[in-house]
């Protein structure tokens, strides 16, 4: 029967990204030694200080070891065997879109991402990253002639060097955790939006990350800087072919908002999860984490984490300004046989600092689906308030849900709420529904877009019935 | 209403089913006209709620044998979405609460699939909301009830008035409510009782599960069917509620210790 299965099968829906493209690329040999580090360095030209960072946070590197404190299992990771530099081969970057590579627009095309003319997203400006380098930035003239800088992170190291040297890494330093370090060592590129005081960023700016080849790590690194008074909305989204070899993506993502700035950060995290087995698959092992510095300034995350083999992600906020702002917003969706372990941090330093927390956990198939997060009141965040809510949606009965909920205060006073629920869908809820003449589809993501609505209704209106669609998608077979 | 001409709009023969490994229905066959209204009455665990959800299709059951031809079609192949579509409506005796869908939005996605199936245009969001203020008064239901998730919360008597509201809005041909009277207090019965009457017409047929009298006082049933161990072990007129009432259930016992002493393998 066909709908009338279980609550098992609607989660496994074929990975519809998992093409490879066939090009040319130029890559470094396996393996991780200071003197890869100084050819990554040197294949960008960058400047010293740059190399300096990187070699600093190596050797930090080799002193550190890889946390083993999430509700995670997998084969221990052989950094030996990844190439940590990976580049389609065209020369330079261009300076027009009618000369990158056609196979490489078709790319993009195919995952719904035009980056030609006629066909781009009106008002969403895209930063498109192929393995490990941008390949073009759509709609930079126009936005320059707000002040905006949205480019490469290569660029911008060639670019605006004094700005990459007075904010990178100063929100996660270059030893902050295992991975982060791993990072800093070796990133290859990313994106790099500045907003200068007093400047509401005139479009969506995104970033859409492709990994292409099968034994390449991908090591992104993006930075956020938002000057007095100034705001963007930015949107990352992520896809990999399918190989039945895990490819580990270790990304760093620094946010920095001034006084009364605002930034606002929403990611679709598509990787290519694994098969139903749990072979192949990305290792997603991401920092981020949001500097509020200014007075009043606003950080408000959301993500929509559907894909990976593994998620080990915290985006976090440090609510360093009076009265600033920090937000989470969560939909982690893991099916089959994949792992998240997944929240935030909100660290509240400054006074009357408050923090939203929203988190929605669905596990379906065998997967493990973990919410992590801390809530951190210092000495000095007198009068700071924070919300938590999370919630675990379980589809059929082998999936495993957890919340760790950690919260520490020095503040006696301070108002600190935390909210939990599970619920589990139904075969009874969804014979209710189908009763009704509703499809079987249509009922499991009317269940599961009710869940999620709180934080959908964050994301950016174009994005908001993209991530709608791409739960259903991912869930269907999984209930019956 | 009786008519011996009008339409056959059910017509259930020999249906077994089980669940799991137990045979719950052991055979059993009604056919019901446009226009009827029937009543099944029979003991808690006789097999009255299995049959109106195998007739919905509930895939936990799975049917063994038999046949159910609803407008002359086989019903038993189709997805349950479908037989909504058709007009088949189950009023659930135990509605089930789904948190975060919003009953105004559920009932408009319904309403909507009814309409696909009965070739008529999709009503927008304002002309729904007018629908269903309309259909409301059917109920006597609050309009906040709209606005909350579906059933979340209600009380028993809250969540048959839904039932009741989404079969006005369904408009179905064979509505099967099951002990759509249990729990109700005796004005939520007669607000139940008078919309399922207003609703019942010479086009559409209405089986009422139920096992008390007090319903049949208020809606009159063309016949009335006693069901035991899985089988329609009687049917009659209206007086065999009231035979049932006066006599209680020992005798359908008895009648069924009969039935099973002369089984076909003997011999
Ligand atoms: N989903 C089910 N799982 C196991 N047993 C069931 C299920 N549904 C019904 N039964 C069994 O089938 C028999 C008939 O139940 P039911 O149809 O609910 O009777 P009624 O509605 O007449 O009270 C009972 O013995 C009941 O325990
Ligand atoms: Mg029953």
């Amino acid at each position: 029967m066909a709908s009338s299965a279980t609550v098992g099968d609607l989660v496994s829906q074929p990975y519809k990204y998992g093409f490879v493209t066939d090009i040319e690329t130029e890559k470094i040999a396996k393996g991780l030694s200071e003197d890869v580090v100084r050819l990554i360095s040197a294949k960008k030209n960058e400047p010293a200080f740059l190399l300096d960072f990187r070699l600093r946070s190596y050797r930090q590197w080799l002193q550190m070891e890889e946390p083993d404190w999430a509700t995670l299992g997998h084969p221990p990771i052989d950094y030996q065997e990844i190439i940590y530099y990976a580049a389609p081969k065209q020369q330079e970057k261009k300076a027009s879109l009618d000369e990158v590579d056609p196979k490489l627009l078709e790319t993009f095309d195919k995952l719904g991402i035009p980056l030609s003319e006629q066909k781009r997203l009106s008002n969403v400006a895209v930063d498109a990253v192929f393995d490990s380098v941008s390949i073009a930035t759509t709609y930079r003239e126009k936005l320059a002639e707000h002040g905006v800088i949205f480019c490469s992170i290569s660029e911008a190291v060639k670019d605006h060097p004094d700005l990459i040297e007075k904010y990178l890494g100063t929100v996660v330093p270059g030893n902050d955790n295992y991975f982060a370090a791993l990072n800093s060592a070796v990133f290859s590129d990313g994106s790099f939006v500045f907003i200068p005081k007093g400047v509401e960023c005139p479009m969506e700016l995104s970033t859409y990350f492709r990994i292409n080849s099968g034994d390449t790590g991908q090591f992104e690194r993006t930075l956020i800087v938002a000057e007095e008074g100034a705001s963007v909305s930015y949107l990352e989204g992520c896809t990999a072919p399918m190989f039945d070899t895990n490819q580990l993506h270790a990304a760093v993502v620094e946010l920095v908002a001034l006084d009364d700035a605002s930034i606002k950060y929403s990611t679709v995290q598509n990787w290519y999860a694994g098969d139903e087995n749990g072979k192949g698959g990305i290792y997603n092992f991401v920092t981020k984490r949001g500097q509020c510095r200014g007075d009043r300034s606003h950080i408000s995350w959301t993500q929509v984490e559907t894909g990976s083999a593994i998620t080990w992600k915290y985006p976090s906020c440090v609510l360093q300004g009076a009265d600033s702002v920090g937000e989470f917003y969560s939909v982690a969706l893991t099916n089959n046989r994949q792992q998240a372990d997944t929240g935030t941090k909100m660290i509240h330093v400054g006074p009357r600092t408050r923090s939203t927390i929203v988190s929605k956990g669905i596990s379906a198939g065998h997967s493990s689906n973990s919410y992590r997060g801390l809530v951190q009141l210092g000495p000095k965040a007198v009068g700071a308030r924070n919300y938590s809510q999370c919630d675990s949606m379980l589809i059929g009965d082998q999936a495993a849900a957890n919340t760790y909920p950690y919260i520490r205060s020095q503040q006696p006073d301070a108002r600190i709420e935390h909210e939990a629920s599970t619920c589990r869908i139904s075969a009874d809820q969804l014979f209710y529904l189908q009763s009704r003449g509703i499809a079987f589809e249509e009922a499991v993501s009317m269940m599961v877009s009710g869940f999620c609505r709180d934080v959908f209704n964050q994301l950016p209106m174009e994005f908001a019935a993209e991530a709608d669609k791409l739960l259903a998608l991912k869930l269907e077979g999984s209930v019956g | 209403m009786i008519r011996p001409d009008a339409p056959v709009l059910l017509e259930i023969r020999d249906l077994t089913a089980r669940v799991e490994d137990q045979p719950i229905l052991k055979g059993v066959s009604l056919t019901i006209r446009a226009g009827e209204i029937h009543a099944v009455m029979g003991r808690n665990g006789s097999g009255k709620s299995t049959l109106s959800k195998v007739l919905a299709g509930h895939p936990a059951y799975t049917v063994t044998g038999g046949t159910v031809l609803y407008k002359g079609e086989d019903l038993l192949s189709l997805e349950p979405e479908l037989r909504a579509r058709a007009g088949l409506f189950l009023g659930f005796q135990y509605p089930v609460e789904i948190p975060g869908v919003s009953n105004l939005e559920f009932l408009r996605v319904a309403t909507n699939a009814r309409r696909a199936g009965k070739g008529e245009e999709e009503l927008d969001t304002f002309a729904f909301e007018d629908l269903v203020r309309e259909r409301l008064q059917v109920v006597q239901m609050d309009p906040a009830f709209l606005e909350r998730s579906v059933n979340e919360g209600f009380s028993g008597g809250e969540k048959k008035r839904n039932e009741i509201l989404q079969m006005a809005l369904l408009e179905p041909l064979v509505a099967v409510l099951d002990e759509t009277d249990s729990g109700l207090d005796i004005d939520a019965l007669r607000i139940v009782a008078g919309g399922v009457n207003h609703l019942a017409g010479p086009d559409n047929a209405t089986l009422l599960i139920t096992h008390y009298q007090r319903l049949l006082d208020v809606i009159t049933p063309d016949y009335v069917h006693v069901m035991a161990a899985g089988r329609i072990l009687r049917t009659g007129g209206k007086e065999l509620a009231l035979e049932l009432e006066e006599r209680g259930y020992d005798w359908v016992d008895a009648e069924l210790a009969a039935t099973e002493r002369t089984p076909a393998e003997v011999g």
